[in-house]
């Protein structure tokens, strides 16, 4: 059982762990998984200690796994959504936590549509903050059991093919899995319309594609995103039917990939859209395993950020 | 009241420079020599100090009427005082519009009952800043309106744009563009690029700022009007002002502070206090800037005094307030333009007061019989900027604890002391 301890009190982007700390997240996530398979889902580690959900944004997946990652580990959890909040009374979002925070909570996860939102409470307050989502900024706890996921079908990340296909400009998930990827020596590409590129995308990554065909030739991992058909408006791109031949994902192109590559996709899924099928419910898929997974990184990030070990 | 200045360096670039003694009485200049006998009811020793002509600042953000809670006109003017400012243009978009001749002529009345520096109002191009229907430029000047501006935000229309540099010309007033096509700016918040990217933050292409500038300066050029540009931040824009003033077109152009100090590397950590409308750019942009005050393509350093309180900055990035304080940063930060052999300190006071004087068609030479508006500076002794010694009602800055020189010690409006420094012994 590992012994290192987890110094941070805030968990806010992939790129402030280290590899090492990676690593600690997804062997407690691990370990934690099994106690999911119980009968009687629940631990104490974190008996007393108040976690507050502060989602700004919809969310089911997110959301649910971090009340059940909370609630596994015997932690009492409040969930505030913008509709619920005095924000919508014209309290200053600084006002709301400060609020909060006199509550004594041990923990704020909060999910954000603006970027920065997470570093801007962490800053303000003492408890632990945790980035649940913000803007297109980052998703640290995706990318984590994203990593965990691959890691446990492939045992080492080091050296694959991971491509990310989809709208990387306005994708949080796509910035932090680039990140936590390539810093545990991964080499990811990035794949879709050159309307849904960021500027300076090619720095950050191996290879840029416009097209899903050559992108996902030779690939280890594929990480669809889901495309928000609201784009369309953006002149982004012109039709769906378009967007899945040219960036979509289907069985006749999956096999330029490697044979044991693994399909992926944060959820929700647009089927037909982004990815057919057929592919979704495949042999290659984990998009499930991926959501078992998030709950068991989520539980092991509750009990780092607590100084907890298992 | 009489003051005289005694051994003060006189630098009024093109006019006169050297050390001789100064004596004030009512309000104006009546002789500058050495070693004036007559004597004052205040006089000043300023050996070693540098006396110039009042700075100027042809874009500052007063918050009343609308806003007071931000910066009214009284903390406007003193803290414009402090920055060695004798006059200071106010913009039209506060919270009530300066869109007719009654705000204007409120925002005169206001001003002078403080007798500190003059508040030269800017009147709007279009009502309620709308972009839909001129405002009634003549009406405006009568109550004292000096230009035209729609500033915060474009005239997104080119026929009425066209129309109001073709009407301007009418009340020989001018129009000052604050360019940006909105449609690239999008939902933008800073520079776009890598850093955008990274943060996670939709980002505004230079474009944004360029193409616009080209559409107003060939607009200028087809309507034979005089145009000011506002806070050109971008290396496209300065080549463009270039290109036209070669051309002939009657166009000037102000930077301000914050775009030759910093680049985008200040919005790190999500500092909603580099924030602003242009966005700081990149290291290439911040040069093309600095050329472009050394050859004379930028006319004018303005402050773009935007005051803003902690509600509209210590918020998220996203959704906080564009703009930072300058009155009282201006001068120190752009003296370290002089400290690093950029611009001469004569050129700094061209940019900072020579040069908007002649764009808002005011003659202050330093010369017998003019108005007293004057500041000295201290150009020798460190220090550290303070945000808490503002005299604004607002301390949204990025340049809180940078280590500067230029200080303004006194500053001497129509002829009475508006500012003197704390440190200062008379």
């Amino acid at each position: 059982m590992t012994k290192a301890i987890f110094k941070k009190k805030d968990l806010l982007n992939i790129a402030s762990l280290s590899k090492e700390e990676i690593l600690l997240i997804i062997n407690t996530a691990t370990q934690m998984k099994e106690i999911s398979e119980r009968d009687i889902k629940k631990v104490p580690t974190l008996k007393g200690k108040t976690i507050i959900l502060f989602f700004y944004e919809p969310s089911t997946r997110t959301k649910t796994s971090f009340d059940i990652a909370a609630k596994r580990l015997s932690a009492d959890t409040i969930s505030i959504s913008s509709s619920t909040s005095s924000i919508v009374k014209g309290e200053t979002l600084l006002d709301t936590v400060r609020n909060l925070e006199a509550m004594k909570p041990h923990t704020i996860i909060v999910r954000h549509s603006s970027a920065g939102v997470p570093d801007f409470l962490a800053k303000n307050l003492n408890c632990s903050v945790i980035n649940a989502g913000d803007g297109m900024h980052a998703h640290p706890t995706q990318a984590l059991l994203d990593i965990m996921t691959v890691k446990e079908k492939k045992k080492t990340i080091k050296g694959l093919n991971v491509v990310i296909i989809g709208d990387i400009a306005h994708s949080r998930v796509a910035r932090s899995n680039i990140k936590g990827f390539s810093k545990m020596g991964a080499k990811v590409s990035v794949a879709g319309p050159p309307t849904m590129m960021p500027q300076g995308i090619e720095k950050m990554c191996h290879k840029v594609f416009y097209n899903s065909n050559d992108a996902v030739k030779n690939a280890d991992v594929i990480i669809m995103l889901r495309v928000q058909r609201e784009r369309q408006k953006n002149f982004l791109f012109p039709s769906e039917r378009e967007y899945f031949e040219v960036f979509g994902l289907n069985k006749e192109k999956l096999k330029k990939a490697k044979k044991d590559v693994l399909i992926m996709h944060p959820g929700p899924i647009n089927r037909g859209l982004e990815i057919s099928n057929d592919i979704a419910d495949g042999k290659n898929s984990i998009i499930l395993e991926q959501v078992t997974n998030g709950v068991a990184i989520r539980m092991a990030i509750l009990s780092l950020l607590a100084g907890k070990k298992i | 009241m009489s003051i005289k200045i005694k051994n003060a360096n006189i630098v009024d670039p093109e006019n006169f420079e050297g050390v001789a003694d100064i004596l004030i009485e009512k309000g104006k200049v009546v002789q500058i020599a050495n070693n004036i006998k007559k004597k004052a009811k205040t006089e000043i020793e300023a050996k070693g100090l540098v006396l110039t002509p009042g700075l100027i600042d042809v874009h500052t953000h007063l918050r009343e009427p609308g806003e007071e809670y931000k910066e009214t006109i009284e903390s406007g003017v003193n803290a414009a005082a402090r920055g060695g400012f004798t006059t200071i243009c106010a913009m039209p978009n506060t919270k009530l519009v300066n869109d007719n001749a009654q705000i204007t002529k409120y925002i005169i009345d206001k001003a002078n009952s403080y007798k500190k520096t003059t508040v030269l109002p800017i009147g709007a191009i279009t009502f309620g800043l709308n972009g839909e229907k001129l405002t009634e430029f003549g009406y405006l000047k009568k109550a004292g309106a000096v230009a035209f501006s729609d500033d915060g935000k474009p005239v997104a229309d080119i026929e009425l744009m066209r129309r109001a540099l073709e009407y301007s010309k009418a009340f020989n007033l001018f129009i000052i563009s604050h360019s940006e096509e909105l449609k690239l700016t999008n939902k933008g918040v800073m520079n776009e690029g890598a850093l955008a990217t990274e943060m996670g933050l939709p980002g505004i292409p230079n474009l944004a700022e360029s193409i616009a500038i080209k559409r107003d300066v060939e607009l200028a050029k087809l309507t034979n009007s005089k145009l000011h540009i506002a806070h050109i931040s971008t290396k496209d824009s300065v080549e463009i002002i270039r290109d036209a003033k070669k051309k002939g077109v009657n166009v000037t152009a102000e930077t301000a502070p914050h775009y030759f100090t910093l680049t985008e590397e200040a919005v790190k950590g999500y500092n909603t206090n580099a924030k602003m409308s242009p966005p700081l750019r990149n290291k290439k942009d911040r040069d093309a800037i600095i050329k472009g005050l050394q050859d004379g393509t930028i006319d004018i350093i303005a402050t773009d005094h935007a005051p803003h309180s902690s509600l509209e900055k210590n918020i998220d990035f996203e959704s906080a307030a564009n703009g930072i304080i300058g009155l009282e940063t201006s001068f120190p930060i752009s003296y370290l333009l002089v400290e690093k052999n950029f611009l001469s300190f004569s050129t700094l006071i061209k940019k900072m007061s020579k040069n908007p004087a002649k764009l808002l068609g005011i003659n202050n030479d330093i010369k017998p019989n003019a108005k007293a508006n004057l500041t000295i500076f201290d150009l020798k002794k460190p220090y550290k900027i303070d945000k808490h010694s503002f005299l604004s009602k607002s301390q949204n800055t990025p340049f809180n604890n940078f280590n500067v020189t230029g200080k303004p010690v006194l500053t001497i409006v129509n002829g009475k002391i508006a500012y003197i420094d704390p440190s200062f012994s008379l």
